[in-house]
């Protein structure tokens, strides 16, 4: 499989006041299309700024970042909009819906700032949230939704770009271990559907669920083992 | 971009929805400060045109000549204290300049005017017949003397409407009755049709009418035959009025043996230069009630900034959300303002409303004439949406500027 992400001596380096803080620290990593990839550290150990420059929602002090063979190193910000809104689907640990908007309109929003047709927003999203099982649920706002329905609506969000990427940044960690598990399920599904899954985690039950678990410390990798993946213990 | 763009205004409208009473009071400001120009506007415009009514009663392109203050040992007497002009003046002004359609000339006295046990001090004035239409009076009943009163001095008279409200019963036929002024009698011909206020606020319809002969030989008495108390010029178009004016001046003073050292002793003045006054004023007025009128507007449009800041702070989130999601700055740019103007727009149609009952509220009540003039609603419409604009674009700013990391982490 060809490489979907490739990252080459990515250096962060932020300047508080007068000290330099190094957030990364010449990281390498490649990744291929249809990997499901879970990235583990302890805070400030680097992870969420490494998912901040794999989402091009920020870029690098130093090195080079292709994704998808384009390299956002250095584009523009409003370029970068338009990549996360072709390339990338983010999920978030606390939903971030948009309050007292329906589920459908929610799951439309990129599709709005890539001004198709209401038509054509309509009908995708309304897929999208078929796929998460969320069918019958379209005109409920966030607030009449359990915590695990509305983090479905962000993934219907996150997917209904048919991106190549889907970030989830601790997607279960406001979640009971039941929605939690449907939660990951869907995940597990989306990806076996083909899209590349990059998850951040620290819980070690919901990491298991990748093929390929990383661990990040003092912004430089740590590990990097390919895993068995949940899917293929429950298939054997 | 269309879709984009009707989506925002469905979503600020809804936005706006959530917060009815924030949105309320926002608008209120707006709905305050159009309303108030719209109101005020009215009542200037109103103010102005009555000024222009009054100077049309004047007559059309009237030009006044009236004797000079006389100045005797440093003291000056009184504007119109010399006699100095004559009816031949006006026979010769009109023969030496063609631009004048007509001349006329009048005195005036203030008498008693009486009929039978009723009587009143009015103005009487002597005038030519030439006068009664440089002046456009028209007749309600009746009609004017002919210059065979003139040359016989008739004993005739034509009544202001508010004489013969003074003097006859409701009902009573004034045409044929007989006045007496000074003990002459007087049979009425003609009564005016009422003129109303003058520019300086004098009843233009408490005045008698007599032939200028008459006048001199039977009812004032006069020092001289001919001494007039002053003569009217009027030309056909107003642009020629200027020029008429210059020739006037020559031809008075030639008539009057003037050295070229010696002042005037004659005033012009036309009917734009008295009316220029009074224009002037009410146009300061408007200007004066615009500007305070626009604090307000200007206070709405602050209060449109105060609450687009605090939405901001609010949706911070939302807004890195949709930075995630691929908003560019542009869509957040027109997303706050589109909000910012829906604000104002429709705080704007409201106080359009406001405006125009307002002003037709100060007519009722007041009395006042206004006018609201297309212009004036279209003005100030536009306004508020420029205040939208204005108000709008640094909260809009802000909102665009803000980065999508730390904005998704906004607690």
């Amino acid at each position: 499989m060809s490489a979907l992400i490739i990252c080459e001596d990515i250096w962060k380096i932020y300047r508080v006041g007068d000290v330099e803080v190094q957030a990364l620290k010449g990281l390498n990593l490649t990744i291929r299309r249809g990997e499901f990839i879970a990235i583990m550290g302890s805070s400030g150990s680097g992870k969420s700024t490494l998912m901040n420059i794999l989402g091009c929602l920020d870029q690098p002090t130093k090195g080079q970042y292709r994704l998808n063979g384009i390299d956002v190193g250095h584009l523009p910000p409003d370029r970068l909009a338009e990549i996360r809104n072709q390339q990338i689907g983010f999920v978030f640990q606390s939903f971030n819906l948009i309050p007292r908007t329906s589920a459908l309109e929610n799951a439309q929003l990129p599709l709005f700032y890539r001004g198709l047709s209401l038509k054509e927003q309509r009908s995708l999203a309304s897929a999208a949230l078929q796929r998460v099982g969320l069918t019958g649920r379209e005109h409920h706002s966030p607030t009449q939704l359990s915590g695990g329905q509305q983090q479905r609506v962000a993934i219907a969000r996150a997917l209904v770009t048919s991106p190549a990427l889907l970030l989830a940044d601790e997607p279960t960690g406001n979640l009971d271990t039941q929605s939690s598990q449907e939660i990951m399920e869907i995940l597990e599904e989306l990806n076996r559907e083909g899209i590349t899954v990059i998850l951040v985690t620290h819980e070690v039950d919901i990491a298991a669920y990748a093929s390929r678990g990383i661990v990040i410390k003092d912004g430089q990798i740590l590990s990097d083992r390919m895993t068995k993946g949940r899917s293929q213990v429950v298939e054997a | 971009m269309h879709t984009f763009v009707w989506l925002t205004v469905m979503t600020a409208l809804r936005v706006l929805g959530r917060n009815r009473l924030r949105a309320g009071l926002t608008l209120l400001g707006i709905v305050i400060g159009v309303g108030a120009v719209i109101a005020m506007v009215s009542i200037g415009e109103g103010a102005k045109q009555a000024v222009q009514k009054q100077i049309a009663t004047m007559g059309t392109n009237v030009i006044m000549i009236w004797p000079a203050a006389t100045s005797v040992g440093g003291v000056r007497g009184a504007q119109g204290g010399a006699v100095t002009l004559t009816v031949a003046d006006a026979v010769d002004l009109k023969k030496k300049i063609p631009l004048l359609s007509d001349t006329a000339w009048m005195k005036r006295d203030i008498l008693q005017v009486v009929n039978g046990h009723r009587n009143g001090n009015s103005p009487v004035n002597g005038v030519s017949p030439s006068y009664l239409s440089i002046r456009d009076w028209t007749f309600s009943k009746g009609g004017s003397f002919t210059q065979a009163d003139m040359d016989s001095a008739a004993l005739v008279a034509l009544l202001g409407q508010s004489v013969v409200d003074e003097l006859f019963d409701p009902g009573e036929e004034p045409l044929g009755a007989i006045i007496r002024i000074r003990s002459v009698p007087l049979r009425v011909i003609g009564v005016l049709s009422p003129k109303g206020q003058s520019t300086y606020g004098q009843d233009q319809d408490d005045v008698v009418f007599i032939p200028f002969t008459t006048a001199e030989r039977k009812v004032f008495g006069t020092p001289f035959l001919g001494s007039v108390g002053g003569l009217y010029a009027a030309t056909d178009q107003a642009e020629d009025m200027p020029e008429a004016v210059e020739l006037i001046r020559e031809v008075m003073r030639s008539r009057h043996r003037l050295q070229a050292d010696q002042p005037d002793d004659f005033t012009i003045r036309t009917q734009v230069e008295l009316g220029k006054v009074q224009e002037d004023t009410s146009q300061t007025l408007t200007v004066m009630l615009m500007a305070i009128a626009s604090v307000s507007l200007l206070v709405g449009g602050i209060g449109i900034m105060n609450i687009l800041l605090v939405s901001v702070t609010e949706r911070t989130r939302e807004i890195g959300v949709r930075m995630a999601v691929g908003a560019k700055r542009a869509h957040i740019l027109i997303q706050f303002l589109i909000e910012a103007m829906t604000l104002s727009v429709v705080g704007g149609c409201i106080g359009i409303l406001l405006g125009v009952v307002s002003a037709r509220l100060t007519t009722v009540i007041a009395g006042w004439p206004t006018i609201i003039s297309g212009d004036t609603v279209a003005t100030a419409f536009g306004f508020s949406i420029a205040v939208g604009l204005f108000f709008g674009l640094y909260p809009a700013n802000k909102a665009a500027r803000l980065n999508p990391i730390e904005a998704l982490r906004y607690e």
